[in-house]
């Protein structure tokens, strides 16, 4: 029971630290149909920055919102220059594009920290466990559940609710009609790209403790935050949520139950879903 | 890529100009035994990942299938040769060749099954998904594949039984050229054949060439197949150089470098993976010697650049200026 | 003359809504039929009943005698069931010899051959510049597709169909497209088809369909609402109904 309480608590929080990263991966890909393999690079840019922050002596807070501020500064121009040159691009030329910025991010990322592991040091409010009555919690995964929940919460909030969310989706279900009832289309995807961005910046900087940042960190995990895209279908908030949770759940149960097969299963799942559904378990988006 | 328009009487021509090739390769061949005869063991290594690049092109170049996963192939023949080496006694390298072919088709078989269940994005992950479950699999049957030490113990017999593979590397390296311009010779066969140009057809227009009554997972199977074949030996050759076989010769990495070789080549063009191959690897090799740290920075660039600027390739930008060229005379 | 095609109360419905409302037709070897509607009559839908895109909720097709409402598009096409598109679906790196010579292999069921150029195969070299003469394209055989006019890559949809030797031919707005100054050589293309085939045209241009047509069937609201010679169709009362009925009041 005990192992069985630890192992949930533990996927719950890895699934949500993927969801505060993959979302952000989501929402571009649903609305751009860019498959943007540096996404993940984005959240390592933002961990680096929190480490470099709260290295230099202020709080957790503040390099969490450096952190996302300077990773949105840094994207938005290459927003401009690259990646709006392949939108609607194949497949292939995407890839190319995205692993050509992730590598050239770890290259220098190496180049300008090294290659040792970086942290941010956790504020003490965060540090040791919480007593739930029958069992004691790391805070710090309970924290992490909360960012999940609030960051899913929000987005679904500015989507839905806000004028902002309105030509979201106007853009992402007819780009040119939404154009020609005056929503600035470049505007919306200049801003979604940055709100991605710095979300992927808040989730390398939460989930530093679970995912360490080290510079080869963008290309360990950018396979992952794809595959959860993928499973979820682009542009789902539901569906990325869903299969965070769920591969979350089977990577560390993986992890306890058979730790000498690696992410085998994991895999071994990913494949099972994707040909099950093809379209993810929630491409409530346009076909295609 | 048929970049180059023909003129009348193409079918001279191409004999013409797969004659130029195939001498222009054996020269290259030549040319580095003799110019670089401390370097035979890149070059065999070479050798052995433009296998595995042109393998790639069949699929990504001719079938129009964007895969992250190619090493799954190119691997298995790596561990079939291996494994058969060092546990079963089988140390002719050609039967290690042979079986390292078997295993890669296999491998492009069981990989093209997965694959062709979806499109696009869906497709992307499940190659890569492909690739890991090979890797893990590996890693967790290490009695048979040494797991992350890598599988040793291969000592294959002198070639033919007359040729030692000696310390220099010299016989597997004149090994690995011929086996390219073997594989070079088939596969030019195959790309212009009747299955061939199916295939292109199937990367222009599916739905075209199903209302022509052909079937269109059926070819892109085939192709896999083939393709696994070719990756298989590969692999093979490289279980034959160096005598070890590590985990990165299924890894996500390798894929990804195929990839990234044969688009700087030129996608849909033998010659362009041949290119693509040479020129990274040489390039790989000078820069990472000079400073590594900057290696990956020097690829990212290479690759924006490319896909920015010349997003044919460099075989297929050459190809293309020169018909301008001829075009205006 | 025998009944080479059927359609026998061929009904499609999406969720509650009918699409295609027991449409039967048959047709004779040498049949030239033109299917005609108005927009939104649910020709797409029948072209794709017919083609095996779309599996119809009741009814039967049939082809030479043989139930092929089972069957998918390639087996279709295989057995003698052949389709245009209404925009051209062509390689466009591709040439108009190649497109002939991959329709001819893959009749001749050649096209796994893994060696071997066409080029150098002297019978299909052969069919393949009959067909292009036939349709006025040898002297584009061996430009890429994207390099020439568009009324010349709707003459090669033809050629390509006509290399897969159909009994059925299915032709799905031939005319699409085209400036008014090419439709004739489309015109002479089609009066040139063999004359055992039965051909189906969908199509708009009335003026082609009067020359074509030697049977018109007008489909309204998924209903076969006429059925008969050109002549009468204009002056067919339901059939004024359904293309003037929305302006009458």
């Amino acid at each position: 029971m005990q192992t069985v309480l630890s192992i949930a608590v533990d996927a719950l929080a890895y699934g949500m630290v993927l969801f505060v990263i993959s979302i952000g991966l989501s929402v571009t890909m649903g609305l751009m149909r860019v498959i943007n393999l540096a996404h993940g690079a984005f959240a390592m840019v933002g961990g680096y920055c929190a480490s470099y922050v709260a290295h230099a002596g202020f709080g957790y807070g503040i390099a969490i919102v450096a952190a996302m501020v300077a990773t949105a500064i840094i994207a938005l121009p290459l927003e401009r220059l690259l990646y709006r040159r392949i939108y609607g691009a194949s497949e292939l030329t995407q890839v190319l594009m995205t692993i050509g910025i992730t590598f050239c991010v770890i290259g220098l990322v190496n180049y300008i920290f090294g290659p040792t592991l970086k942290t941010v040091p956790l504020p003490e409010a965060l540090r040791g466990s919480v007593d739930l009555g029958f069992r004691s919690v790391a805070k710090y995964r309970l924290f992490a559940i909360l960012c999940g929940l609030i960051v899913a919460g929000g987005l679904w909030y500015l989507i839905e609710r806000t004028a902002f969310g309105v030509r979201l989706r106007a853009t992402v279900d007819n780009a040119n009609m939404a154009a020609s009832l005056g929503v600035r289309t470049q505007i919306v995807y200049a801003a979604s790209f940055a709100l991605a961005v710095a979300l992927a910046a808040f989730g390398g900087v939460v989930g530093s403790e679970l995912l360490p940042l080290e510079p080869y960190y963008a290309l360990r995990y950018m396979v992952t935050f794809l595959v959860v895209v993928s499973v979820g279908g682009p542009g789902s908030i539901p569906g990325a949520l869903l299969a965070c949770l769920l591969l979350g759940a089977i990577d560390t149960i993986g992890r306890y139950l058979a730790p000498e097969y690696g992410e085998f299963f994991f895999y071994l799942a990913v494949i099972v879903i994707v040909t099950l559904f093809p379209r993810g378990l929630a491409g409530r988006l346009k076909k295609q | 890529m048929t970049a180059i328009s023909q003129p009348a009487g193409q079918s001279f021509n191409r004999t013409l100009s797969g004659l130029v090739g195939l001498a222009a390769i054996v020269g290259c061949g030549v040319a580095g035994y003799f110019l670089f005869p401390d370097n035979l063991a890149l070059l065999t290594r070479i050798v052995a990942v433009a296998l595995l690049v042109l393998s790639l092109d069949l699929v990504t170049g001719y079938c129009g299938i964007a895969t992250l996963g190619h090493a799954a192939l190119f691997g298995a023949g790596a561990y079939g040769a291996g494994i058969a080496a060092a546990h079963f006694g089988v140390v002719s390298p050609l039967a290690m060749t042979g079986i390292g072919l078997a295993a890669g088709a296999v491998a492009g078989l069981i990989s093209g099954v997965v694959l062709l269940r979806a499109h696009g994005l869906a497709q992307l992950v499940l190659s890569i998904a492909v690739v890991h479950l090979f890797h893990e699999a590996a890693n967790k049957a290490s009695g048979w594949t040494g797991g992350s030490d890598g599988l040793s113990g291969i000592s294959p017999d002198p070639l033919l039984g007359l040729f030692e593979f000696d310390l220099w590397g010299r016989t597997v390296y004149v090994y690995a050229v011929v086996l390219l311009v073997i594989v070079f010779v088939l596969l030019r066969f195959v790309v212009h054949s009747p299955f061939g140009m199916l295939c292109r057809g199937i990367r222009e227009d599916k739905v075209r060439v199903h209302a022509m009554g052909a079937s269109v997972h059926g070819a892109q199977l085939r192709m896999f197949v083939i393709s696994g074949a070719v990756a298989g030996v590969g692999g093979a050759l490289n279980a034959i150089s160096t005598q070890v076989v590590g985990l990165d010769s299924l890894s996500f990495t390798l894929s990804a470098e195929a990839l990234v070789m044969l688009v700087l080549g030129g996608v849909g063009s033998l010659y362009g993976a041949l290119i693509g191959t040479v020129a990274f690897m040489w390039f790989e090799d000078v820069v990472s010697a000079a400073n590594p740290f900057h290696w990956l920075t020097m690829v990212g660039v290479l690759l924006i650049a490319v896909v920015l600027f010349a997003p044919r390739g460099l075989y297929g930008s050459a190809a293309a200026l020169l018909t301008r060229g001829s075009g205006r005379r | 003359m025998s009944t080479v095609f059927e359609v026998t109360r061929l009904r499609k419905n999406f969720g509650g809504l009918t699409v295609t409302d027991d449409v039967s037709l048959s047709m004779a070897t040498s049949d030239r039929l033109a299917l005609i509607g108005p927009n939104g009559a649910g020709k797409t839908t029948f072209v794709n009943l017919v083609t095996g895109n779309l599996a119809p909720t009741s009814g039967t097709v049939t082809l030479a005698g043989a139930d092929i409402t089972r069957l998918n598009a390639m087996q279709r096409v295989r057995r003698g069931l052949v389709r245009s598109f209404q925009v051209t679906r062509l390689f466009q790196e591709m040439t108009p010899e190649e497109h002939v010579a991959l329709a001819v292999l893959q009749r001749e069921g050649r096209t796994g051959r893994l060696f071997g150029d066409f080029r150098r195969m002297p019978r299909v070299m052969e069919e393949v510049r009959d067909i292009l003469g036939t349709l006025g394209l040898d002297g584009l055989a061996t430009r890429k597709v994207s390099e020439i006019a568009y009324g010349q890559q709707r003459l090669l949809e033809i050629a390509l169909a006509l290399a897969l030797r159909p009994r059925v031919l299915l032709l799905d707005e031939p005319a699409a497209g085209v400036p008014q100054s090419d439709t004739g050589r489309i015109e002479r293309a089609l009066e040139m088809l063999p004359p055992d085939l039965a051909v189906l045209m969908i199509e708009h241009d009335m003026e082609l369909v009067f020359r074509f047509a030697r049977r018109v069937i007008v489909l309204a609201a998924g209903k076969v609402i006429f059925d008969g010679l050109p002549d009468d169709v204009v002056k067919d009362a339901r059939v004024r109904e359904a293309y003037l009925g929305s302006y009458a009041q």
